[in-house]
């Protein structure tokens, strides 16, 4: 099977029913990508499709067809993305593991609303838990993000 | 001045070449611990040090605690950074293997919690700092042939008028020469890097997903394994069939282990679908009655019933037969999972000679013991590789180490290097959760109002009895089960008190929970004190004011948040305002909630008011951090989570049914951090302790419902 990974094409040869999130942690090593629930609960998983915000763990890696996948692996080389850029500014992460997919949650939400109010926030990402908490400070950082994008 | 001894440290001269090496020897009270166990205290081979400063002018610190979000990545740095002068931008830190020099200063064990990493290694990472600094100027010194103490160091380079050398370049020279036998640490009017709001030092990695948690750790020929565990506490193995889960293609083995059996596989999802298709038969044994509406039930029973004394002064009795008004109220709390985000793991490569461990962990000596228990090495010969923890909240930091113990099983029966991975339903069903809880409290007011007598009865399983950590249970008394209650300022100014504590035995694992008793006794205290507060037709402020007298820092924060939150005028519409105060590992914590109510009943906390006294905070804006998610963390058992068991069986199993607070949820948390040059606290769970009652004290504000029972739901 044949998929586009962060801009690469790559060559993988999943078992049946296998979802996204196993194909790029175990068949490719992207472990960025985090597993949490399994039932697209917590948003851990979160990876684009074709710019789209997508829960890895419940989309079979045959359904993902030809549509670009971006991980936070490829979301910038450096840590550079608006996004993760705001992140840095206002010191968002705790433990971390939920960051991957907060930072690929929030640049959809970004690319589709580019300035989204504090309810258009909350409604998007209510879908990502945060264990530690961080929720005040990656809703102020979605704002910075805004602000960085615009600036660009 | 600060006095070094030989015991406390050991230069490495085995190092030359590779820089300076700052290495500390065992602690004292770890020393003690290993001698009267009949162990020797190991000397200090590298790289059990503490610091390494590099030709290349990088300067490597070793954590002897887990990163597990509280941002000791950052705090520990900047404790050394303070005394070393060095450049920020060169630190690189790691975490230290598990090792006797790298044993909690307090505790005696090489373990993350109780909030302690901060006040409990302030002293020796700055001793580590300074000691390298004294080292590099005095070779810096020499080399220049001139007074040391003519030169002055910045950002990492040492200054002799216009001359330079940076810290990588005597750094060599620095560690031929013989260590300081004392050292001076700098008094806080001269800190320059302690108290600094300052950015953390694992940001980057882990927004690039570059960061290695243990579930992320690969290398060739690891397997992954997933456990079929018993379906009910206590339940065992009585056979199984294999032949379909063998028969997915991936998977390897399929072995029996203590804990139940394990699928080994080539990757995640075989090893998934191979369980799934496993067949086993359970005896399920006693584990099959628990059922937590009748356990709820028989505690409210034991609650009427005398227990095992923890505090008596008075007569309590006597003291409530003769008071003006009495109160009696029952507050009871379920079970709770500690839910991190990522699930348990522990990855083990075992072979005759070696255990290697790779996980997240906040108890590397007693997973290090477990470990070589289970697989007859001694513990040097089992070596961990701590990696970030995706959260911890107490739960990585178990005393019977059962996750890392069965991944040793694993690895022991399977014959080949795994990672055991948890499911989410897996960690939710697989116990050590926050105990059950039952109060009952009794209390009386005198004429003019003012509390005169108050008995108080906890009921619930006991988080240190059957551990290594038993010894600290002193007649019948756990002290988990009843700190914040014995030892609360409200009970000051009462004379006649008395605290009695239940422990029925259960099957159901339990274990610390972010801020551990004060989960529950907080609530309790908080909310009587608020109901005594309107029986006696009193502002709960004023009210609390009269009992604190004697607490002048319980009540600055009290004030602040007070005034910060608007107390003295009427609230808004529709918006109800609460208030606590208690203090827990070492720290004091005010806070004042604001509450609505939607039309479909659910309580909404729009803000909190947070005021807080820890002592010297080093770090303001990762303390900042730790206050805002202490208050989320309690928020998810204040509004909705609970834990309920049926039949044996724990009835929710993933976020769906075991609800956690969310991005919509979430107050806006003003922090205000009071300065106090107060012995230093903890904060990675004092917060978390008076939410739910500052949250129910505003509900109760806002709709005369006083819920005592959580999670809260108004009827």
């Amino acid at each position: 099977m044949k998929l586009v990974v962060n801009g690469k094409a790559v060559e993988v040869n999943p078992p049946e029913g296998m979802p996204l999130l196993w194909v790029l942690r175990d068949l490719l090593g992207l472990t960025g990508t985090k597993f949490g629930c399994g039932v697209a609960q917590c948003g851990a998983c979160t990876v684009h499709l074709d710019g789209e915000a997508v829960r890895s763990c419940i989309v079979p890696v045959a359904a993902v067809g030809d549509r670009k996948i971006t991980t936070i692996e490829g979301l910038s080389p450096d840590g550079s993305h608006p996004v993760q850029r705001a992140w840095t500014e206002v010191d968002v992460v705790q433990c971390g593991y939920c960051q991957s997919g907060q930072i690929m949650a929030a640049a959809a939400l970004l690319a589709a609303n580019p300035s989204p109010s504090d309810s258009d926030i909350d409604a998007t990402m209510s879908g990502n838990l945060c264990r530690c908490g961080a929720y005040q400070r990656i809703r102020e950082a979605v704002h910075r993000a805004a602000g960085l994008r615009a600036q660009r | 001045m600060s006095s070094l001894s030989r015991r406390e440290f050991l230069r490495s001269s085995a190092m030359s070449g590779a820089g300076l090496v700052i290495a500390f020897h065992v602690p004292r009270r770890a020393e003690a611990l290993l001698l009267a166990a009949g162990k020797k205290v190991p000397a200090l081979p590298p790289p059990n040090a503490f610091l390494r400063i590099g030709a290349d002018d990088s300067v490597t610190i070793v954590l002897a605690h887990s990163e597990m979000g509280q941002s000791i990545w950052t705090t520990l740095p900047m404790l050394v950074a303070e005394e070393l002068e060095c450049d920020w931008s060169k630190i690189r830190v790691e975490n230290a293997p598990a090792a006797p020099p790298y044993f909690h200063t307090g505790f005696g064990a090489q373990m993350t919690g109780g909030s302690s990493t901060t006040w409990s290694e302030f002293d020796r990472y700055r001793k580590v700092g300074a000691m390298a600094r004294e080292m590099l100027v005095r070779a810096a010194a020499q080399k220049w042939k001139v007074d040391p103490k003519k030169l002055k160091v910045e950002k990492g380079v040492i200054l002799n008028g216009a001359e330079r050398l940076s810290f990588g370049s005597v750094a060599e020279a620095a560690q031929a020469l013989p260590p300081p036998t004392e050292v001076t640490l700098k008094p806080p009017s001269k800190w320059t890097v302690i108290g600094k709001p300052t950015r953390r030092l694992d940001s980057l990695a882990k927004i690039t997903g570059k960061a290695e948690f243990g579930i992320d750790v690969k290398f060739p020929g690891l397997r992954t394994a997933l456990v079929s565990r018993a379906p009910v506490f206590g339940a065992t193995v009585k056979s199984f069939d294999a032949s379909k889960a063998k028969a997915v293609p991936g998977v390897e083995a399929v072995v029996q282990v203590p804990s139940g059996v394990a699928v080994v596989a080539s990757h995640f999802f075989a090893a998934q679908e191979g369980r799934d298709g496993l067949q086993v038969e359970w005896d399920l044994g006693p584990g099959r009655e628990v059922d937590t509406t009748r356990l709820l039930a028989s505690y409210r029973d034991l609650a009427q019933k005398p227990g095992a004394v923890a505090l008596d002064k008075g007569n309590a009795d006597a003291a409530l037969g003769k008071a003006a008004k009495r109160l009696v109220a029952e507050y009871d709390f379920p079970y709770l999972a500690h839910a991190m985000m990522e699930p348990l793991n522990c990855t083990v490569k075992l072979d005759k000679e070696r255990c290697e461990i790779w996980t997240g962990t906040q108890f590397q000596t007693g997973d290090q013991m477990a470990a070589a228990k289970i697989t007859g090495l001694k513990p040097e010969q089992v070596s961990i590789h701590t990696t970030f923890l995706g959260g911890g909240f107490g739960r990585r930091a178990n005393p019977n180490s059962d996750f890392v113990s069965e991944a040793v099983q694993v690895a022991k029966a399977s014959g080949v290097p795994v990672k055991v991975v948890w499911t989410r339903e897996d960690d939710m069903h697989g116990g050590y959760f926050r105990p059950m809880y039952v109060h009952r409290v009794e209390t009386g007011l005198d004429a003019k109002g003012r509390p005169v007598a108050w008995k108080h009865t906890i009921v619930g399983q006991s988080i240190l009895a059957g551990t290594p950590f038993a010894s600290m249970v002193k007649n019948q008394i756990d002290e988990t089960s009843v700190e914040g209650v014995v030892d609360s300022p409200y009970l000051d100014p009462i004379a006649a008190k008395k605290v009695m504590l239940h422990t029925p035995q259960g099957l159901v694992p339990v274990l610390w929970w972010r801020s551990v008793g004060n989960t529950h006794t907080a609530f309790a205290m908080e909310s009587m004190v608020d109901e005594l507060a309107h029986a006696a037709g009193k502002d709960p402020l004023a009210f609390r004011r009269a009992l604190l007298a004697g607490k002048p820092r319980h009540l600055k924060l009290l004030e602040l948040v007070a005034e910060k939150g608007g107390w003295g005028s009427p609230a808004p519409a529709g918006v109800g305002r609460g208030l606590a105060v208690h203090a827990s590992f070492g720290s004091i914590v005010a806070q004042l909630a604001e509450v609505r109510v939607d039309k479909d009943k659910r309580i909404r906390v729009q803000r909190v008011v947070c005021a807080v006294d820890c002592g010297t905070a080093v770090n303001p804006l990762s303390l900042e951090a730790q206050v805002q998610g202490s208050i989320a963390y309690g928020l998810g058992p204040t509004l909705s989570s609970a834990l309920s068991i049926k039949e044996g069986e724990v009835q929710q199993g993933n976020f769906n049914d075991y609800k956690v607070l969310r991005m919509n949820e979430m107050p806006k948390v003003e922090v205000h951090i009071v300065p106090s040059t107060a012995k230093m606290g903890g904060i990675g769970e004092p917060a978390t302790a008076p939410i739910n009652a500052a949250v129910a004290n505003a509900v109760f504000a806002l709709t005369g419902q006083r819920l005592r029972s959580l999670p809260l739901t108004l009827a």
